[in-house]
């Protein structure tokens, strides 16, 4: 087996009194895809933000690609090939979509600290929004401001911008989130395509489509993991079923 | 309103050329118009390059800077400073100093004040800016409240050439003009480039620039240090033009008025606080002239006039005159179906 | 420094301190519930100052001119809300900003146009005029200790209104929710405009009983602004244990910076640059602990 790129070490979060998060270990390989699921509040988002650097945890420890990355800022995890996306739509609502994948790609840049040359003609930087946006499906809309696209585009734009800084891994907040049958369809099959070349960790609700492209599934209740296996194994698991997929509603 | 989608990109080249415009007919100035007007335009122009420097800050990188005017007249006390008593400056020496010390101000207090955000970076600009503004004023650093006249201008001489007397009014003004066009073309510049870009999207969404791997203290500390040698610029310009630096250069009033200059104009937008600039400018020489009515001197208290305008213009004009003429604009294309 | 010097130096920091946290907390219950940040604030420590001593020269009474003038402001403040303050709700600091800058600059001239431009004084009241002895040649002026107690008891009062009556129950409870609030049946826009009132009144009171001892002048309201700022800076926004003990140590540092001499390098530092002192605090703070004392880590 691969060495892990993403490990974690009984991470927790405390918010006051409240542990939104309590002793979580995990890992991500390349090549698979592995699914967070639980009820709301269940400390998916937390678990998430810890990793991706947007919350510190209060103890336990995060490791990308060997390195102890515990405590890190956001953009120091980005430059280590991570991408993350966002459970509330998180673009650049006055940009066109492809700006919105242009400024995510010159994020690789070593560095925008260069004054006098039009950001418009960096020749690298636009080839590696058009290909981040082909493989979202939205090669047709690059020139549409964000928010006059549709709900479930809009999704689409969020997983472009995150491809466009070419990660390895993808750190993923409910992409399915208010999409309709056809564009989590091809979502699905988006995910499954990009699961062959990079990392995966997905948080999502819809059990249909965690069942078709989960490696590895782990269910999280109260901040806890209460099981982490294959999804055969999940499914087949009483305490699981009686605590989460009873109630799941896809 | 910036991103390089093809409307904005004509609607910032009309702007560009209606600047030219308005360039080309102030240029022309001297040869009409008399010194009162001269001097005028001169001073539109300065808070013009003042007002975009703030632009910079407030319009593109979302960063509230309430005491800017620290800078502005960090350098003018440069020069006062470097000018010995009863004797000129010379310009190529005193200028570019002005403006690194400006520069380097906005260095040491971009480092503590850009770590915050929101009403704390507002709130904490205006206290080191004060700060500043009490050095000057309660000290007798540079001449206390009462501030220092530049007795002699700076001199401008390469070797046996002078190419400018910066004791002609007219000389001083085209200085100013030629400064104001370079400043307009370095932040178009700017703005278009890998740097500018970053900025736009740090006003728009920080947390999203973070989580894309852009280290944004980074660049906006650069981007404050920019804007503070722009208003240095202007305020050596301005001591140049005066004659006389004190610690009202740096003080609140001017903070407040800039910044109300960039939002009338409409901020974001470079053209804007220009546009702004000469109105206030126009404004608050049109309300210091009201006559006096019965026993009321109207004129003596323009500033409550003042005041009611930016009431108002907070209120209804949110995008500024600029945003206004473009909705205008808009209502007018769009024929109702 | 001999002890009966240290002494008044003390009490005249504390007594400056708790006239600062007088009128930050208003400058921060306005912020704290209303999400307005009110740069006029000061202008109404201004308009408390000179409506003391206008009152008084009219009623010959400096304990009937206190009431008349709190009276007086409550009613402006309700006014003002009512007019202009409310447009604000939801809109960007930005604006709040230009548009409470503008009022200052109304302020200001109203002042100048019904009081003048000239520097006023209000003479201590008689009760309150004597001196405690320290020494053989050293007193403590009563109304100072009488300042610091007013403030003391103005804080205590805020202090149960807000977390033991009902108006300070729908107060809190508007502060977060305001939907909510409004769907029970309360009129959140008469408990914004009290709340809006009573944080003026708070900085008016304290121009009022400062008035005294300290000259009466025009650019006093900005003054005080900026130190508010200052101790909301250094404390914590939204945090009252913040503001008090940032306005303490503010008030103490201001005050012995005044009074000591230091010098560093053939350099006179204190007390020449006495009036940088505060700022010098705040930078220090804010390197340490860019959220304040008590503020919310963001």
């Amino acid at each position: 087996m691969a060495d892990a790129i993403l490990a974690t070490q009984g991470l927790t979060r405390h918010f006051g009194g409240l542990a939104a998060v309590s002793n979580v270990t995990l890992d991500a390989h390349m090549g698979q895809l592995h699914a967070v699921i639980g009820p709301n509040g269940a400390g998916k988002s937390t678990l998430i933000n810890m990793l991706s650097g947007d919350l510190p945890p209060s103890s336990g420890s995060v490791s990308i690609g060997g390195r102890d990355v515990t405590g890190l800022a956001a953009h120091q995890i980005s430059r280590m090939g991570v991408g993350r996306s966002y459970q509330k739509t998180n673009v650049f609502l006055a940009f066109t979509a492809f700006e919105n994948c242009r400024l995510a790609a010159q994020s690789r840049r070593k560095t925008s600290m260069q004054f006098f040359r039009p950001a418009a003609r960096l020749a690298d930087v636009n080839r590696a929004a058009e290909v981040a946006l082909e493989a979202a499906g939205l090669a047709g809309r690059m020139d549409v401001v964000a928010s006059a696209l549709s709900h479930g585009e809009q999704r689409q734009l969020e997983i472009a911008m995150t491809l466009a800084t070419q990660p390895k891994l993808l750190l993923l907040d409910e992409p399915l989130a208010g999409m309709g049958a056809e564009e989590s369809a091809s979502m699905v099959a988006l995910l499954k395509k990009l699961v062959q070349t990079h990392a995966i960790l997905l948080v999502e609700h819809d059990m249909d489509a965690v069942f078709a492209l989960a490696d590895r599934l782990t269910v999280m209740v109260n901040g806890q993991v209460l099981a982490s296996g294959l999804p055969a194994e999940i499914r087949a698991n009483a305490e699981v079923q009686e605590a989460y997929l009873g109630e799941s509603h896809e | 309103m910036s991103t390089p989608g093809t409307a904005a990109v004509s609607s910032s080249r009309a702007n560009t050329i209606l600047l030219m415009v308005v360039v080309m007919g102030i240029a022309v100035t001297p040869f009409f118009a008399e010194k009162f007007y001269v001097q005028f335009f001169a001073k539109l122009l300065i808070m013009g390059i003042l007002a975009m420097s703030l632009d910079l800050l407030l319009g593109y990188t979302g960063l509230v800077s309430f005491g800017h005017a620290a800078f502005y007249g960090a350098a003018a006390y440069t020069l006062a400073m470097l000018t010995p008593p009863f004797q000129a400056a010379n310009f190529w020496t005193s200028f570019p100093l002005a403006v690194a010390v400006s520069a380097l101000l906005a260095l040491v207090i971009g480092f503590f004040v850009v770590r915050m955000h929101g009403i704390y970076f507002i709130m904490v600009t205006l206290a080191f800016a004060q700060m500043l503004y009490f050095l000057f004023h309660d000290t007798k650093i540079a001449g206390g409240n009462d501030g220092i006249y530049i007795d002699v201008r700076p001199v401008a001489m390469i070797g046996e050439w002078q190419p400018f007397n910066l004791d002609n009014f007219v000389h001083i003004f085209y200085l100013v003009l030629v400064f104001f066009v370079l400043v307009y073309i370095l932040l178009r510049v700017i703005l278009a480039s890998p740097f500018g870009r970053v900025l736009v999207g740090i006003k728009a969404n920080e947390a999203r620039m973070r989580s894309l791997g852009f280290p944004t203290f980074r660049y906006k500390l650069v981007a404050f240090v920019i804007a503070g040698a722009i208003a240095g610029i202007a305020g050596y310009l301005s001591s140049i033009q005066f004659g006389v630096v004190n610690p009202e250069m740096m003080g609140w009033h001017l903070s407040g008025a800039v910044m109300m200059m960039v939002i009338l104009g409409g901020m974001g937008t470079l053209t804007g606080p220009i546009i702004g600039a000469a109105v206030w400018m126009l404004l608050e020489l049109g309300l210091q002239g009201l006559p006096k009515i019965g026993d009321v001197d109207l004129g003596k208290h323009w500033q409550l006039w003042m005041g009611s305008f930016i009431v108002l213009a907070s209120l209804l004009l949110p995008n500024g005159l600029l945003g206004l003429g473009a909705s205008l604009l808009r209502k007018m294309r769009k024929p109702r179906g | 420094m001999e002890l009966a010097t240290f002494l008044i130096q003390l009490l005249n920091g504390v007594q400056y301190g708790l006239l600062l946290f007088l009128v930050s907390s208003g400058l921060t219950l306005v912020f704290g519930i209303m999400g307005i940040i009110n740069i006029a604030h000061g202008s109404f420590y201004m308009i408390g100052a000179y409506l003391a001593w206008s009152l008084t020269g009219a009623i010959g009474n400096f304990w009937l001119a206190i009431p008349a003038g709190i009276v007086i402001t409550v009613l402006i403040g309700m006014l003002l809300e009512w007019l202009v303050i409310r447009w604000l709700y939801n809109r960007d600091h930005l604006y709040q900003v230009l548009l409470t800058y503008g009022l200052i600059l109304v302020f200001e001239e109203l002042r100048s146009v019904l009081w003048g431009d000239d520097v006023r004084g209000v003479n201590i009241p008689q009760i309150l005029a004597a001196s405690i002895p320290l020494t053989e040649n050293q007193s403590y002026p009563v109304y100072r200790l009488a300042i610091s107690a007013v403030c003391l008891v103005v804080a205590v009062l805020m202090y149960w209104v807000i977390q033991r009556t009902r108006l300070g129950m729908m107060i809190r409870a508007g502060a977060s929710n305001r939907e909510m609030v409004q769907s029970l049946g309360i009129n959140i826009h008469i408990v914004y405009r009290v709340v809006f009132a009573a944080g003026l009144t708070l900085a008016a009171l304290a121009g009022m009983i400062a008035a005294p001892v300290s000259a009466v002048f025009p650019g006093m309201g900005n003054h005080v602004l900026i130190i508010c700022f200052v101790v909301v800076v250094i404390g914590g926004m939204g945090s009252v244990k913040g503001a008090l003990i940032a306005s303490l140590l503010i008030g103490l540092v201001d005050t012995f910076g005044k009074v000591v001499t230091l010098e560093i390098g053939g350099v006179k530092l204190l007390p020449e640059l006495s009036s940088m002192t505060v700022y010098v605090l705040m930078a220090a703070i804010l390197l340490w602990r860019p959220e304040g004392l008590f503020g919310k880590r963001l």
